[in-house]
Parts: C-alpha cells; sequence; structure tokens
C-alpha cells in the first residue's frame, strides 16, 4: 500500500515536470519526484513494528535481527537528500537568473533557443 | 604506492583547492589546474602497467564496503577522460580568460573531472550514482557558465531532464537492492542470476535503459543535448560531448549489461534489439539534423548524437569485433570531437560568431585552427588513413559479421550523410571567398593552438602508426573484460 501511494507521488512530480509551465513550479515536481524515491527507498528498508537499528549490550543478536529495521536504505537517503539539495540550489538560482534575463519564469516565453 | 583513490581524489581536492590559494593571482590557478589533470593524465597510464586492481575503501572487503575496481575497461576510459581532459585545460588557460570567473571554471571543472573518474573506477552501484550527480551537477552548472539568457535556458532544460533521469536511475538502484540486498556490482551480479527472470528485474532493465540512454543522449532522450552542448564555453563542450556522454552514458551500460547482468540479459535478444533501434534511431535523426544547422557547435552537437549511435549499434551486437568496434570508436569520438569543439571555440574566440555563413576563407588567416578542424572532420567523416576510418570501417565488418547486411547498408549510408555535412560545415568556414570584415583576423593565442596542435597529433597517429599497438595495449584488456562477462564477478568477490 505505502509503496502504491510513493508512486502516486512520483507520478504527480512528473505530471508537474511534464505540464507545467511555470519555472519554480518544475522545480517543487523535480522535488516531489526525489522525494517519492527517498520515500520508497526507506519502505525497503521499514519493518512494521520495528526498532532502531542500533543495538544495545542487553539485546540478543537474534532478537537485533528479528526486529530492527534496515539501517542501510536510510543511509542511502541521507545521501540522496543531500544530492538533492544540492540540485535544488542550483535549479532555485538558476530560475533568479532567468528571471533576471527574461522578466518572466513562464517557459513559453522563454525559447530563444530553436529546436 | 596505490594510485587508485588518487584519481578521484587528486581532481576532488584541487577543486577546492584551487579557488582558495589563487585569488590574488590568477595564473596559479592555470598552473594548479594543469598539474593536476597532467598527473592525472600520467596516473592513467601508469594504471595500464599494474593491471587489474581492487583497492578496498577502509580496508572493508567486497560485501559490506564500497570498493574502487580497476579493470582492462576502467583503464581503457580513464585513458580517454584524462586524456582529453589535459588538453582541456591546456586550451582553457587562454580560452576563459574571455569569461570572469576563472577560479570556479577550474573548480568546477576538476569536479566534473572527478565524477567522471569515480564513475568508471568505482565497484558499488550506489556511490556511481552519487559520482554521476556530482559529475552532472557540475556539468549544468558549466553549462550556464556565461549566464546569457540562452545558456541558461539551456542549463535549466539540461537540469530538468537529467535530474528526472537520475531519479529513474535511483528508483532502478532501490529495486536492484530490494531483489538481491546488496548494493555491490559484483555481489549484484553473482545474486541476480536465480532472479533475472522476474517482473521486477525487466523493470530495473527498463529503468535503466531510460536513464542511462538520456545520459547519453540517445534518441527518443536527446532533445537536451543540442541545446546544452553548444552553449556551454567550448572547452566544455568538448569534454561534455567527447566524455561526458560516454562516461556516464555508455560505461554504465556496457558495465551493468555485460559484467553484471551478463548472460541472462544477453541471451534473450530482446534488450540488444532495443538498443540497436535506438542506436540507429540516433544515428540518422542526428546526421539528418546536422545537414541542416548553421550553428557550428549546434551541428557537431547534433553530430555526436549520431556518433553515440554508432557506438550503441556496435556494442550491443555483443559480438568480441562489435565490442572492440565500439571502443575503438569510443576513443576516436573522444579525440575527433573534442578537437572539432576546441578549434570551433577558437573561431568563436576571434571571429565572435558561430554561424558558418558569416565565415569563410578563414584556412589562410587561422592555418591551425583550420588544419586542426579539418584533421577532426576527416577522421569522424571517415576518410581512409585516419582513425576514424578504421573505427566506422570495423563497425560496418562487426555488422556484417553478426548476418546483418541491413544495419551494414544503414551504416554506410548514414557515413555518406556525415561526410555531407562535415564538408557543407568545410566549404562555409575554411574554403571560399575571405569576407571583408574578417580582413584583420589573426590566429588564436599560443595555449589554444598548441593544445589543438597535439590533439590533431594523437587523431593522426592513431590511425597511422598507434593503431596496432593501440589495440594490444588498451583495445584487448578491455574487450576481453566484457567477453568475459560476469569473470568481473569472480575477480572482486575473490580479490
Amino acid at each position: 500500500m505505502e509503496y502504491i501511494l510513493s508512486f502516486v507521488l512520483l507520478m504527480i512530480g512528473l505530471y508537474c515536470v511534464a505540464t507545467k509551465k511555470n519555472i519554480v513550479k518544475i522545480v517543487i515536481g523535480l522535488n516531489i519526484m526525489e522525494y517519492a524515491i527517498n520515500l520508497f527507498l526507506i519502505l525497503i528498508g521499514y519493518r512494521r513494528g520495528g526498532i532502531a537499528p542500533i543495538r544495545t549490550p542487553d539485546m540478543s543478536l537474534a532478537y537485533f535481527l528479528r526486529y530492527s529495521v534496515d539501517p542501510l536504505p536510510q543511509a542511502l537517503v541521507v545521501t540522496s537528500i543531500v544530492i538533492g539539495f544540492g540540485v535544488l540550489a542550483l535549479s532555485v538560482s538558476m530560475a533568479i537568473r532567468i528571471y533576471e534575463r527574461y522578466g518572466t519564469f513562464d517557459i513559453n516565453e522563454i525559447k530563444r533557443l530553436k529546436g | 604506492m596505490n594510485v587508485l583513490p588518487l584519481m578521484v581524489a587528486l581532481p576532488l581536492g584541487m577543486g577546492f583547492l584551487i579557488p582558495m590559494v589563487s585569488r590574488k593571482n590568477r595564473r596559479t590557478a592555470d598552473v594548479l589546474g594543469n598539474l593536476a589533470t597532467l598527473s592525472l593524465l600520467i596516473m592513467s597510464l601508469y594504471l595500464f602497467r599494474i593491471g587489474n586492481q581492487i583497492y578496498f575503501m577502509g580496508g572493508w572487503k567486497p560485501p559490506l564496503g564500497i570498493n574502487l575496481v580497476l579493470d582492462g575497461l576502467s583503464a581503457f576510459f580513464l585513458l580517454i577522460v584524462n586524456l582529453v581532459a589535459f588538453i582541456v585545460t591546456l586550451y582553457s588557460v587562454d580560452y576563459m580568460e574571455i569569461y570572469t570567473s576563472k577560479l570556479r571554471y577550474y573548480s568546477l571543472f576538476l569536479l566534473m573531472l572527478a565524477g567522471m573518474n569515480g564513475v568508471v573506477l568505482t565497484g558499488d552501484i550506489f556511490n556511481l550514482f552519487v559520482f554521476l550527480e556530482i559529475a552532472v551537477i557540475s556539468a549544468y552548472a558549466l553549462v550556464g557558465f556565461g549566464t546569457e539568457a540562452e545558456e541558461l535556458e539551456a542549463s535549466f532544460k539540461y537540469l530538468v531532464l537529467g535530474t528526472v533521469s537520475s531519479v529513474f536511475i535511483l528508483l532502478g538502484i532501490g529495486f536492484l537492492y530490494s531483489l538481491t540486498g546488496t548494493l555491490n556490482l559484483a555481489d549484484i551480479g553473482s545474486k541476480i542470476s536465480g532472479i533475472s527472470g522476474g517482473h521486477a528485474f525487466w523493470f530495473v532493465v527498463i529503468l535503466f535503459v531510460f536513464g542511462f540512454g538520456l545520459k547519453a543522449a540517445l534518441v527518443p532522450f536527446h532533445a537536451w543535448l543540442p541545446d546544452a552542448h553548444p552553449s556551454a564555453p567550448a572547452s566544455i563542450s568538448a569534454v561534455l560531448s567527447g566524455l561526458l556522454i560516454k562516461a556516464l552514458g555508455i560505461y554504465p551500460f556496457l558495465r551493468i549489461f555485460y559484467n553484471i547482468f551478463g548472460f541472462p540479459l544477453l541471451e534473450t535478444r530482446f534488450i540488444p534489439q532495443i538498443l540497436m533501434f535506438l542506436g540507429g534511431a540516433s544515428m540518422l535523426t542526428g546526421a539528418l539534423l546536422a545537414l541542416v544547422q548553421n550553428d557550428i557547435k549546434r551541428m557537431f552537437a547534433y553530430s555526436s548524437i549520431s556518433n553515440i549511435g554508432y557506438i550503441v549499434i556496435a556494442f550491443s551486437l555483443g559480438t568480441p569485433l562489435g565490442i572492440m568496434a565500439a571502443l575503438l570508436h569510443t576513443f576516436v569520438h573522444a579525440t575527433s570531437k573534442a578537437l572539432l569543439f576546441l578549434s570551433a571555440g577558437s573561431l568563436e574566440y576571434r571571429l565572435e560568431t558561430r554561424d558558418i555563413k558569416k565565415m569563410g576563407g578563414l584556412m589562410e588567416k587561422m592555418p591551425i585552427t583550420g588544419i586542426s578542424g579539418d584533421i577532426g572532420f576527416l577522421s569522424l567523416a571517415g576518410i581512409p588513413p585516419l582513425a576514424g576510418f578504421w573505427s566506422k570501417l570495423f563497425i560496418i565488418l562487426a555488422l556484417l559479421d553478426a548476418g546483418r547486411l541491413g544495419w551494414a547498408i544503414f551504416t554506410i549510408l548514414v557515413s555518406v550523410l556525415t561526410l555531407g555535412y562535415y564538408l557543407r560545415m568545410n566549404r562555409y568556414v575554411f574554403f571560399g571567398p575571405l569576407k571583408n570584415n574578417l580582413q584583420r583576423i589573426k590566429e588564436s593565442p599560443v595555449f589554444m593552438t598548441a593544445s589543438m596542435l597535439i590533439l590533431s597529433l594523437i587523431t593522426v597517429f592513431l590511425g597511422v602508426i598507434l593503431l596496432p599497438h593501440l589495440r594490444s595495449i588498451v583495445l584487448d584488456p578491455a574487450v576481453r573484460t566484457l567477453i568475459n562477462g560476469t569473470k568481473y564477478i569472480s575477480m572482486v568477490m575473490g580479490g
């Protein structure tokens, strides 16, 4: 169920990128897509009723393996969030520069390149 | 000493060091940038002597830690990347004077180089994604480096399409992780054979074809390239067209499809068939659109799409000859296309226009630019003694060898189109009557001409003298790596 929701989120982001005319909305769409993937990665390692993947001394190994969630996707998501932040910062600063040059955020008016 | 981690660490460190230490004197940035790429080139040549090697980061053995893997294929791509990168930094010493911020240019350039070297070396699929993002984010910034209106527009377009493709690659990586429970490429390879028939596996393959196909600018996903490559500074166009689409697009295809997914993928002819059609469409579309362009760099960009098509067609055959032809064409296209973009940059530097209709008779005014531009064009158009002829000949022979007569004839026809658009460019730019307003044009500064001369010499000797040696030392190990397929897995996991 949660997987389907993250795919719905991905499709919403893709729809936003593909159809919106405003540069800022496209940037928002890109971020929705990235967060859909982050959610998906977290769900891969998730386990219902699981505990944090930290093993305390009083915990047996079998108990830990049985109940803890997979920590690796969480590490991936942290990296992925940082990358997403880099792309977001670059795209927003680029949107500002585009606004300075063209005086608009509308991609229908930003088409000096042909083809 | 183990130089493998240095291939990534050196450009990464230098990228941050250069803007810090060279604020007072701009020459420091030139010297440091060129030293960094020169030492990377020397190291990548040295790597051919030590053969296969694996470096465990932090001493963690394969399934747990990240490792850097050097084999024939990685060494081959490292040589191309660092060779062209060195020549481009040499060229930028004079060329980048027309832009304002040289420090940031070197910084971004070295970050992009670190990303490409990392993609080629890494043995971990998520690590590959991270390096890929380092390379493309710096590429977005470099495409919009001039911050003119058109450049920003091209850069934004590239950013949107590039991010969408990265998202799909990451989704594919997530699926692979949930299928196999590991991120190490070799470990994925050893566990994938049991589940390779399922729907999830095919979904991953399709996601990767889309994601890496967009990075390589195969035809249905090519829309960003003809805008992004001409808008960048010429030195960056040379790197984007010559290296980036290959290191981030072609290399992951080869590595993942041949070494990791291996036989189940190649036995069903489905994916090779799709790749051949995409490659054929790229060849034809790129060549046809290049015929009608008046902007010289835009024409070269369409030609890059066409040449990526050649490479993809050749390697999706899966025969040893086909793979050899694809790798040779990768090398030839990297050097020749870089040479063409550098001479286009030299023309733009003096003439301040990219419209070929406004040029003419420039051979006598700018002889070195003219000769190197002609060598690049003759090589890519496939004129006999030069390297481009041999690589195209090998591609056609490989197609005939695999019993695909129709594709071979198609390739020959597209080669004729290629010759057509390069002849058109040549007639307008270097020959014909000299225009009156161009009487006072001079040759470009010394670093630009020197780097173009080095690259033309390499392009000429590659075809005439170096080819047999190149084949035994550089190409054969790379071909062997791909033919042996899943041997890669036992090499990494065993060592």
